[in-house]
C-alpha cells in the first residue's frame, strides 16, 4: 500500500504527501496543500507521468462509484476512479462494451482520459477521449467546471490527454458501444515480412474492428518484421461466459534477473512463432483473454527485477514508406533487448485532445528491461528517427525523452500549458519542460521544482515469462 | 444469496458501502441511513446502478437516538419485512488527543456505544416482532481487550459486545440472529492517519467476509478469521505484561 510507483517501476519517486479524494461532493481544499499536486489512480502508466516526486499525490481511487447508467442509450456516468474492470462487470452482461480499451482493464476512467488511451480499434473508433461526452474538473482554486465538447470546450480538449495537469477529473460520462455478446471472434495469421503486416492491416481495416500485430523483436535481415497478425470482432454470443477468470496469482517478489536471458527468450520466440504462426487460424476467445492477456498475472511488472523496465511506444506516419519502421525494428533487434514488439496501424480519426499521442501512422510498442545507459542511448537514437519522420512518442509510457524531443513531438505543448492548473505538475512535466522557454506560457510551477535525476540507470533485467506467454495475443498498443 | 431486504445504518462507511454493494449486486432492496446527505446520495446512486432492487435513503445523525425509531419505521415502510439490519457507524478518535478531555471521551462513547445500544434495542424489537431476521453489528478487535492505543474506543466496543451477547440469547427464541462482527484493522477513512502494517485489509475484503458471516448467521465473526487466534493470544498476555506493552492498531 505504501507504493505510489509507476508500472515500469522506473524512475522511483517519493511524494511529500498523499491526500485521498473520496467524495465528489466534498473534495478537500486543494489550495491549502503543499504543491505541486498530481492525481494518481491505478499507476498503470509506465514512466513518470503518474509520478510527482516531492509533491502531493492526490489519490483518486476512493472516487470509485457509479453515478448513472442508461442501459438503453449506453451512456455511463461514473466517478473518475472507477476501473475498467468494474465497468466491464457492469456493462458486458447488459450488452455493452467500452468504446475503447487499452491492453489492461486495471485502469481508471480518469487515467484513461488523462492519457487519452487507444486500443486495437483505433482505426474505427479513435481514442477514448472521442467517446467522453462530459466530465467535471476540480481546479486548485476550488472551482468545479463541467466540461464537454460544447461547454468549457478548450479546457475539455486540454484535459483529454492532459496528463492530469489541468485539474482533478471528479467524474465523467462516456458513450458505450453495443455488443452482441462477450466473445471475440479472432483470426491470427502469420506474416513473414513487414510489408505483409501492412497489407494485412490494410485488408483487415475494412473487416475487423480490432487489429494488432505481434512482431518478432529478435530477428534481423531476411526475417526482420515477421510476426503474427490478429484481427478480431465481437462475436454473436450465446451469452455464456467462457472468458478466463481473473487470476489471484501474484508474483511474490522480484524475480532474479538471470532467470530469463536473451537466449531463453529467443528459444521461446521461435517456439511461439512456429506454433501460433503456422498458418492463419480462427478462434473464439473470451473478451478478457483477447484484450487483457497480461492481466492474468498480477504484478507481472515485478518480474523485471528491482531496476524496473521501460516501455517505448512511438507512432510514425508511413506515407514515405516503411524505411523508418524497418530501421527502428532493426535497432531494437540489434540491441537484443526485446523479444517482441506490438504494432498497430492507427487510423485518421482525430481526438478532441490537445496533447493526444495517437495520429495516423503505425505505432510500435516494446518492453525493454532497464539495462542502463546502453538502452537510453538506443532510445535516444530511435527518438531522432521518430522526429525525422514527424512522429511522436507516448508520454504514458515514457520515462526518458528529452525536452527537445518532447518539443518536437508536441509543438502544441505551449498552447496546452496555458490550461495547466498553476498548482499542478508531475515528474514527467518537470522533466520534459525543463529548459524549454518559460515565456511560452509554461506556468512557473512547472519549472519551480527541480527535476529529480533518474536514480539509477545501471543494471540488467529480463522480460518475464508472463509477458512472453501473453505476447501471443499482443498485449499493448 | 437470494434477494434480501436490508437496512444499513452508517451506510457511508467504507466497510458498510462494500457490504451494501454486494447485497445490491445480488438484487437486494436497501434502505441506507447516514448523516451526510451528499455522501449518502453518492453511495445510493452507485448501488442503484449496480443493483436491480430499490434503494431508499434516510438522513440521520445516529447519535440523535430520539430519531432512530423514525428510521426503523421508514425502513419497515420501504422494505416490508427486514431481513438484515447492519449497524456500521462509528468513530475512532486519537486516544492521545482525547485522553484529558472528558467531553471528547464521552462523545466517543456516545458514537460507538450509547447510540449503538439504543438502536440495537429498538431494532431488536422490530425483528422480534417479525419473528425472524438478522441483526448484525460491527464491533472491533479493539473491544476484546483494552489497550493503551485506543481504550476509549475499545471500551465502547466492549460494551456493545456484551450487549449483543445478551440480546442474542433473548432473540434466539424468536428466530432472530445477532451477528457480531469484529474486524481487525481495515484501510478506510477511519484509519487514514494510522501507519498501515501487514495486517491491514481492504474494505472490499472486509465487506465480502461480513456478507459471508451474515449469510451463515455466525454469532461472532472475526474479520478476517485469523484475528480470533491473535486475540486469543493477546487475551493470554498477563495484565502485568500488557501494561508495559504499547500495542497499536485499530
Ligand atoms: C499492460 C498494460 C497495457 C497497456 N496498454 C495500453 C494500450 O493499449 N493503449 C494505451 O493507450 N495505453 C495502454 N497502457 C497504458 C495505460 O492505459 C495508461 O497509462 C492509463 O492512463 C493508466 O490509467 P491509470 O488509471 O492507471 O492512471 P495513472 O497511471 O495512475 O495516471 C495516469 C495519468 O492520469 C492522471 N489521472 C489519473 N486520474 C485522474 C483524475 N481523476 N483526474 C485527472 N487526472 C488523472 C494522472 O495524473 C496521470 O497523469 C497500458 C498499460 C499497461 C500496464
Ligand atoms: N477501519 C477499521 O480498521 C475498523 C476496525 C474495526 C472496526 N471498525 C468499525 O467498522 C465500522 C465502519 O468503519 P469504517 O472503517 O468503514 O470507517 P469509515 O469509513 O470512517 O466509516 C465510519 C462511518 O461512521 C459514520 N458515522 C460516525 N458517526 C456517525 C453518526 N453520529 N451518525 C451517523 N453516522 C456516523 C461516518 O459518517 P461520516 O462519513 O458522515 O463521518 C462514516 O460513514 C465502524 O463501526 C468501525 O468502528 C473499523
Amino acid at each position: 500500500m505504501s507504493g505510489y510507483e509507476s508500472w515500469g517501476r522506473f524512475p522511483r519517486a517519493t511524494p511529500r504527501a498523499v491526500v485521498p479524494i473520496r467524495w465528489r461532493d466534498e473534495p478537500p481544499s486543494l489550495a491549502d496543500l503543499p504543491g505541486p499536486l498530481l492525481p494518481y489512480a491505478r499507476g498503470r502508466s509506465y514512466g513518470d507521468s503518474c509520478l510527482n516526486d516531492g509533491g502531493t499525490v492526490l489519490d483518486v481511487n476512493g472516487l470509485a462509484r457509479f453515478i448513472a447508467f442508461d442501459a438503453d442509450r449506453g451512456l455511463l456516468r461514473a466517478e473518475a476512479g472507477v476501473g475498467f474492470d468494474a465497468i466491464l462487470n457492469l456493462i458486458v452482461p447488459r450488452g455493452w462494451f467500452l468504446p475503447v480499451t487499452p491492453g489492461t482493464k486495471f485502469v481508471s476512467i480518469g487515467g484513461a482520459i488523462a492519457n487519452d488511451v487507444h486500443g486495437k480499434n483505433h482505426h474505427r473508433a479513435g481514442t477514448f477521449g472521442c467517446h467522453v461526452t462530459q466530465l467535471e474538473l476540480l481546479r486548485s482554486d476550488g472551482t468545479r467546471l463541467v466540461c464537454s465538447p460544447t461547454a468549457n470546450a478548450e479546457l475539455f480538449q486540454a484535459t483529454i490527454g492532459g496528463l492530469g495537469l489541468t485539474g482533478v477529473i471528479l467524474w465523467a460520462e462516456i458513450a458505450l458501444k453495443p455488443i452482441p455478446g462477450p466473445q471475440i471472434e479472432l483470426r491470427a495469421s502469420r506474416f513473414g515480412r513487414l510489408e505483409d503486416f501492412f497489407a494485412l492491416s490494410e485488408a483487415a481495416d475494412a473487416d475487423d474492428e480490432y487489429t494488432a500485430g505481434w512482431i518478432d523483436g529478435m530477428s534481423r535481415g531476411r526475417r526482420l518484421g515477421r510476426g503474427v497478425f490478429l484481427g478480431g470482432n465481437h462475436a454473436r454470443g450465446d451469452g455464456t461466459w467462457r472468458g478466463a477468470h481473473p487470476s489471484r496469482l501474484r508474483l511474490p517478489m522480484d524475480v532474479p534477473e538471470w532467470v530469463l536471458n536473451p537466449l531463453s527468450i529467443r528459444v521461446f520466440n521461435e517456439v511461439q512463432y512456429a506454433v501460433l504462426g503456422r498458418k492463419s487460424a480462427r478462434a473464439f476467445a473470451g473478451y478478457e483473454s483477447f484484450f487483457y492477456p497480461l492481466d492474468v498475472v498480477h504484478n507481472w511488472n515485478r518480474a523485471y527485477g528491482k531496476r524496473g523496465f521501460l516501455q517505448y511506444q512511438c507512432v510514425v506516419p508511413f506515407d514515405d514508406g516503411l524505411a523508418v519502421v524497418r530501421e527502428i525494428l532493426d535497432r531494437i533487434a540489434a540491441s537484443r533487448s526485446a523479444y517482441f514488439v506490438v504494432g498497430k496501424v492507427f487510423g485518421s480519426i482525430r481526438s478532441p485532445g490537445m496533447l493526444s499521442f495517437p495520429r495516423r501512422g503505425v505505432t510500435l510498442a516494446v518492453d525493454i528491461p532497464n539495462r542502463g545507459p546502453e538502452i537510453f542511448a538506443l532510445l535516444d537514437a530511435i527518438d531522432a528517427l521518430v522526429i525525422e519522420a514527424r512522429g511522436a512518442v507516448y508520454p504514458a509510457k515514457d520515462a526518458r525523452m528529452s525536452p527537445r524531443s518532447f518539443e518536437a513531438f508536441y509543438p502544441q505543448w505551449a498552447a496546452f500549458a496555458r490550461h495547466v492548473d498553476p498548482a499542478f505538475s508531475s515528474s514527467f512535466w518537470r522533466r520534459v519542460t525543463a529548459g524549454l522557454g518559460a515565456s511560452d506560457g509554461v506556468p512557473a510551477k512547472a519549472q519551480a521544482t527541480a527535476p529529480s535525476a533518474p536514480a539509477s540507470v545501471a543494471g540488467a533485467g529480463g522480460p518475464s515469462a508472463a509477458t512472453a506467454a501473453a505476447g501471443a495475443l499482443g498485449g499493448g498498443a | 444469496m437470494t434477494a434480501e431486504r436490508v437496512l444499513v445504518a452508517g451506510a457511508t462507511s467504507a466497510i458498510a458501502a462494500a457490504v451494501a454493494r454486494r447485497y445490491a449486486e445480488a438484487g437486494a432492496d436497501l434502505v441506507l441511513a447516514a448523516r451526510d446527505a451528499g455522501k449518502l446520495s453518492a453511495v445510493a446512486d452507485d448501488l442503484r446502478v449496480r443493483g436491480t432492487g430499490r434503494v431508499e435513503t434516510f438522513v440521520i445523525d445516529m447519535v440523535d437516538t430520539a430519531r432512530q425509531a423514525e428510521l426503523l419505521a421508514a425502513a419497515q415502510a420501504a422494505l416490508g419485512r427486514i431481513d438484515v439490519v447492519l449497524v456500521a457507524w462509528g468513530t475512532l478518535p486519537d486516544q492521545a488527543a482525547i485522553e484529558h478531555d472528558v467531553a471528547a471521551t464521552l462523545a466517543c462513547w456516545e458514537a460507538n456505544a450509547t447510540s449503538v445500544v439504543a438502536f440495537l434495542a429498538q431494532a431488536a424489537d422490530v425483528l422480534e416482532a417479525q419473528r425472524g431476521g438478522c441483526l448484525a453489528v460491527i464491533t472491533s478487535v479493539a473491544g476484546v481487550r483494552g489497550r493503551r492505543a485506543n481504550y476509549t474506543y475499545g471500551a465502547a466496543k466492549a460494551g456493545v459486545i456484551a450487549f449483543a451477547q445478551g440480546l442474542r440469547a433473548r432473540l434466539f427464541a424468536a428466530g432472530v440472529a445477532v451477528v457480531e462482527l469484529r474486524p481487525g484493522p481495515v484501510d478506510t477513512p477511519m484509519t487514514a492517519r494510522l501507519r498501515k502494517g501487514p495486517l491491514f485489509i481492504g474494505p472490499e475484503r472486509a465487506g465480502a467476509l461480513i456478507v459471508g458471516a451474515i449469510r451463515r448467521r455466525r454469532d461472532i465473526a472475526y474479520i478476517p478469521g485469523y484475528w480470533r487466534w491473535i486475540m486469543l493470544a493477546v487475551a493470554l498476555v498477563p495484565e502485568g505484561v500488557m501494561k508495559r506493552l504499547n500495542l497499536s492498531a485499530g
